[in-house]
């Protein structure tokens, strides 16, 4: 067990892979060359060559849709967006071409691809470069998403979805890439697709938060443990498909829930999850589901501003202790 | 390894380029002209014909007889209630996949838009396979999940219609960067409408294209219209094959109905990206002679226009210049097209007996390593 | 003034709403045969030439407020996490109020009762808006009496009691031991240790007493009368008419108090504390209800003062919230008896020869026997029981 950061862990993931599978290669815009915008794929390009780590022009929907095209004729694309504010340019081939391919063809045509890059808040971007927009994606059928918490499930969850037939949608958040953790060493380590992480036992509330929502929550139950009340924190680690039995047993056994996550409310995931909640446990539900969201405006660049948007530690706390009746 | 600009492959097409304001249409057409334009046409064709094995010319007189037979049908199927959705049909423009797809090897890949059951045909993908698909059958090409915009054939490297204006193209370069990195000498063709133009799809993968040299031969068939509007009224710069110079890259005019000239400019950019992984724009002038869809009565084009072109039928042309340099005579053309209504009538018969998919195949091919499938209900 | 104005109708009764005050009936906003929910004006009454304008306007507003008015929309100025709508700055929809009259309960607390055969209706919510919730429903299940039949005598023999040292605590009269008493206590302790305890053990009926106290709570939701603080008012009430009960063996003596203070068992996380109701036989219902809320919640969180936990004169346990359904408890001397409380559950029992289901709660009295015996118990606890099972003693 190595400790290292997010963005060591993505590296390495991505480095082994390329050396297990010739078909894997890597593209997108500065990923050689400039060793990466986030330096996520520094030194690549040197151990691989330009055969395999390649730099694109600007053209998110043009590398978007040459990476489909090549992961239909046999290679497996990795393709980076330098953010996923980017992949909006691309949506058109990430939707109606990565995603309903196997389908519309009627299962000839898979599509082994990865598309990944930081997402969700940055820092003090303002509105265009710092927005969470992962329930696009997880709308469609055919695309798998997945939104990594820590060091080792980033390495874990990406060399699986590369390993992966079908088209995946990696979004690391952008401010995460220095946390560190415990990565293990094993080359062939991965963490399946579509399996929740409890990441904290609890009994009273159960908190379901991905991505940056994780170590927020995480801090939010040790405060609220103080406090007397034990939380569960649940993170789905696959928004889609969604490990919607692991949140339900755990709603069964604390009759409480707040769903924590920075994107904006409206048709989010947590919406999705709520709704589930209400289908499969709504007879074990002693408070209403309780979302803590991004607030549901465009991201202001004003620090005092964006800090209001992002959920913290103290509106996680508040959802629990209302559903848990204690204010 | 050559170095073909624009300039120099646009020249290898001269011959054909008309007018530089191509779009422009009269509203009353001569008739003398006409058969002034038909007859200097067929005499261009005829000299195409030297060199070429009887049984190949003959092939692609059925491979276009049949695409048109099968529209036919198709138009008459579909009016009859028995397709649903929509039906781009390509009556007028059979020389365009007959003759490109004729300079092609059976494993190179193509790659189109909604407008391509005379693709899939001239790929060698069954009127049975295609027909069954436009009914929505388990025996179509897509097993029914993808009807007349989405026919795919992995066995043929028929990459499929797509139904986004212009969202092939990028697909396309993807194929031909794949053959590329693999160290195959397969080249892609890759179809389109002048309309697609105007996207950025297009822009950006010429770029990247002639930027990493790929075998991609991309075909801007050009009737036109994009659906009602015309080229004249959505495109500043007309002349389709210029915009290749943007990228330097090589590009030609093609009279699109000629089944000969068409064959002709392909195979020479498949030479191209075959030996040099390079890649071309090739604008194929084509007219459709029927409204966008089925559900498009193409009242925005005038009776002229559509007469002038229906003279130049790429069918009437070629079996004019079989006839009269004595290929094939009319007995033989009219075995051909007999045996070829034959096998439409095949075809319509196998899609009426097929079944339809079972409810089960709405769950199946989301995923090629699907998650707790046992979680997704009716 | 006195004048009957409308009807309320309670789930237990409908009553007649008087006026309160002297006037004219100047506006009447909800006619005759509609109805409204609690808290809704329904006429203005005034002198004739009072300005009601600013009244009338302010009608509709309000009817039944509810709990919880949604937060504005956060404003950047400050950081408060309460003030950041959780549903992006879009309205909550008002948490609805118990006061328009539709029973609110959660989910997990409406499957729990009806598992457990609690009635909802005799619920008071302690959620938002009055919504039952689980807590709710655990409370309900460990609680429960009512008291059979029959006169009671009422002990009105004027005594004269000194002052306790706690200064709240009941006043109390010394009277010689007996030498008799003296050796029973003797001889008894010898056998079972310092204090000799023997136990009685009565089943009630407590469907009366569940009774009352829902129609108590619906006449004002605040009260949250539970079913303890039934028992605690009634063994009160039961010791001050058994003097011989309500008292302390001290030896040389027998001390007989004048009132009754009640001890009543707090778990804290890591014992048990028993803090006291004063007088708990003068005490209103609703007095017993609000003292016990506030010292149980400061006993948890140890707040409490030392007189406030000690010097009661007889105590009460009640283990029925964990679904205990009877148990000896053990006496805190110098007390004389302690009454350990069980659940209350529905059983079937014989009534005029039929079977019938009826809410019964077991209780079992520790006595100290070197001042209690056998007979003065039983007939206390006869008392108890009779109280319980027909709580309309209580005020006659």
């Amino acid at each position: 067990m190595a400790t290292i950061t997010i963005r060591e862990a993505l590296n390495q993931a991505i480095r082994e892979e390329l050396a297990r599978d010739e078909r894997v290669f890597l593209m997108g815009e500065e990923v050689a060359a400039y060793n990466g915008a986030y330096k996520v794929t520094k030194g690549l390009l040197d151990e691989f060559g330009p055969k395999r780590v390649i730099d694109t022009p600007i053209t998110e929907l043009g590398f978007a849709g040459l990476g489909v095209g090549a992961a239909m004729v046999g290679l497996r694309p990795i393709v980076e967006f330098i953010t996923f504010n980017f992949s909006i340019l691309a949506t058109d081939q990430i939707v109606n071409s990565a995603a309903k391919m196997l389908y519309m063809s009627g299962g000839q045509y898979n599509i082994p691809i990865v598309f990944r890059g930081p997402g969700g808040s940055a820092y003090q971007v303002s509105s265009q470069h710092s927005q969470a927009i992962e329930s696009w994606f997880a709308y469609f059928p055919g695309l798998k998403v997945v939104m990594p918490s820590t060091p080792a499930d980033a390495k874990g969850l990406l060399k699986s979805a590369i390993r992966d037939d079908d088209p995946v949608i990696f979004i690391e958040q952008e401010r995460m890439y220095g946390n560190k953790g415990e990565v293990p060493d094993d080359p062939d380590f991965t963490i399946p697709l579509g399996v929740a992480d409890i990441k904290r036992e609890g009994t009273d509330v159960t908190i379901v938060a991905r991505s940056l929502m994780v170590p927020i929550a995480l801090k939010a139950a040790d405060k609220l443990q103080e406090q007397g009340v034990s939380c569960e924190v649940i993170d789905p680690r696959t928004i889609r498909p969604l490990d919607i039995d692991t949140i339900i047993e755990s709603v069964k056994k604390t009759n409480r829930v707040v769903l924590a996550e920075e994107s904006h409310p409206v048709c989010g995931i947590n919406a999705e999850i709520s709704a589930a909640i209400m289908e499969r446990a709504m007879d074990f539900l002693d408070a209403p589901v309780k979302r803590v969201s991004g607030i549901d405006v465009p991201m202001p660049y004003a620090k005092n501003l964006e800090d209001l948007v992002v959920p913290d530690v103290d509106r996680v706390i508040a959802a629990v202790r209302e559903v848990a009746y204690l204010d | 390894m050559s170095k073909q600009t624009a300039e120099q492959a646009t020249a290898a097409g001269a011959e054909e380029q008309s007018s530089p304001d191509v779009a422009t249409q009269p509203d009353k057409v001569d008739l003398a002209t006409l058969q002034r334009d038909r007859d200097a046409a067929k005499e261009r064709q005829k000299s195409r014909l030297g060199g070429l094995e009887t049984e190949t010319l003959i092939e692609l007189y059925r491979q276009m007889i049949l695409i048109r037979r099968f529209e036919e049908k198709a138009a008459e199927v579909y009016s009859a209630g028995k397709i649903g959705g929509f039906c781009h049909l390509y009556i007028g423009q059979e020389a365009v996949a007959v003759g490109t797809l004729s300079a092609l090897r059976k494993d190179d890949y193509v790659i189109t838009s909604y407008r391509e059951h005379g693709h899939a045909l001239a790929k060698g993908m069954t009127p049975e396979s295609v027909m069954a698909e436009l009914y929505g059958k388990a025996t179509g090409c897509s097993k029914g999940k993808g009807g007349s915009m989405h026919m795919f054939d992995k066995s043929l490297n028929f990459l499929g219609g797509h139904g986004i204006v212009g969202g092939q193209i990028p697909l396309g370069t993807g194929a031909a960067f794949a053959s590329k990195y693999q160290g195959t000498d397969q080249v892609t063709l890759c179809f389109f409408g002048e309309a697609a133009v105007n996207q950025g799809a297009f822009h950006e993968s010429l770029n990247m294209a002639q930027l990493w040299k790929l075998p991609c031969i991309y075909i801007c068939e050009n009737n036109q219209y994009g659906m009602g509007t015309s080229l004249e009224r959505a495109m500043s710069l007309r002349d389709i094959s210029k915009k290749a110079s943007a990228y330097e890259m090589a590009s030609e005019f093609v009279d699109g109905m000629d089944v000969l000239a068409v064959r002709e400019a392909t195979a020479r950019a498949v030479e191209r990206a075959r030996k040099d992984y390079l890649p071309t724009l090739l604008e194929i002038r084509t007219y459709r002679f029927m409204g966008h869809s089925m559900s498009d009565p193409g009242n925005y084009r005038t009776r002229a226009e559509i007469e002038k072109y229906q003279e130049r039928d790429p069918i009437k042309l070629f079996s004019a210049s079989l006839r009269e340099e004595k290929i094939a005579d009319e007995k033989l053309l009219k075995e051909i097209d007999a045996e070829v209504r034959k096998q439409v009538e095949e075809s319509v018969r196998f899609a009426e007996e097929s079944p339809y998919p079972a409810p089960e195949e709405l769950y199946t091919d989301i995923y090629a390593n699907p998650i707790d499938p046992s979680a997704r209900k009716l | 003034m006195g004048e009957p104005l409308a009807e309320i109708d309670t789930d237990k009764a409908t009553m007649e709403m008087q006026a309160l005050s002297e006037g004219v009936l100047r506006k009447i906003l909800v006619q005759e045969g509609e109805s409204a929910p609690l808290g809704q004006l329904i006429a203005v009454v005034g002198t004739p030439d009072e300005d009601i304008s600013s009244l009338l306007s302010e009608a509709p507003a309000k009817a039944a407020p509810a709990e919880k008015q949604p937060e504005p929309a956060a404003q950047p100025a400050s950081r408060t996490p309460a003030a950041a709508p959780e549903t992006n700055g879009r309205q909550q929809a008002p948490q609805e109020s118990s006061q328009s009259g539709r029973m609110i309960v959660s989910p997990l607390a409406a499957r729990m009762a009806a598992e457990a055969g609690v009635d909802l209706k005799s619920l008071q919510g302690s959620g938002p808006g009055g919504r039952i919730i689980k807590r709710d429903i655990e409370a309900a299940m460990s609680q429960s009496k009512a008291a059979p039949g029959g006169t009671f005598p009422r002990s009105v023999e004027p005594l004269k009691f000194q002052q306790a040292q706690v200064a709240t605590a009941s006043p109390y009269r010394d009277e010689p031991s007996s030498e008799i008493r003296r050796v029973i206590a003797r001889r008894l302790v010898t056998s079972l240790g310092p204090v000799p305890h023997f136990f009685l053990t009565s089943e009630i009926e407590m469907d009366r007493a569940a009774e009352m106290r829902r129609g108590i709570n619906a006449l004002d939701p605040d009260l949250k009368i539970s079913i303890n603080d039934i028992i605690i008012k009634v063994v009160a009430v039961a010791l001050v008419q058994h003097p011989a009960v309500n008292a302390s063996f001290q030896d040389k003596f027998i001390r007989y108090y004048e009132h009754a203070d009640i001890g009543v068992a707090v778990a804290i996380e890591d014992g048990l504390i028993t803090p006291v109701v004063r007088a708990a036989d003068q005490k209103s219902l609703s007095q017993i209800a609000g003292e016990v809320r506030e010292l149980a919640e400061r006993a948890k969180t140890r707040k409490l003062k030392p007189e406030e936990y000690t010097g009661a004169t007889f105590s009460v346990s009640n283990l029925g919230m964990f679904g205990i359904d009877e148990f000896t408890a053990i006496i805190n001397p110098p007390e004389s008896g302690i009454l350990a409380v069980g659940a209350m559950t529905p059983k079937p029992v014989v009534r005029n020869d039929e079977v019938v289901v009826k809410q019964m709660m077991r209780v079992t009295m520790s006595c100290d026997h070197r001042v209690i015996d056998g007979a003065t118990g039983a007939k206390f606890l006869q008392t108890v029981k009779k109280m319980l099972e027909n709580p309309l003693y209580l005020v006659v």
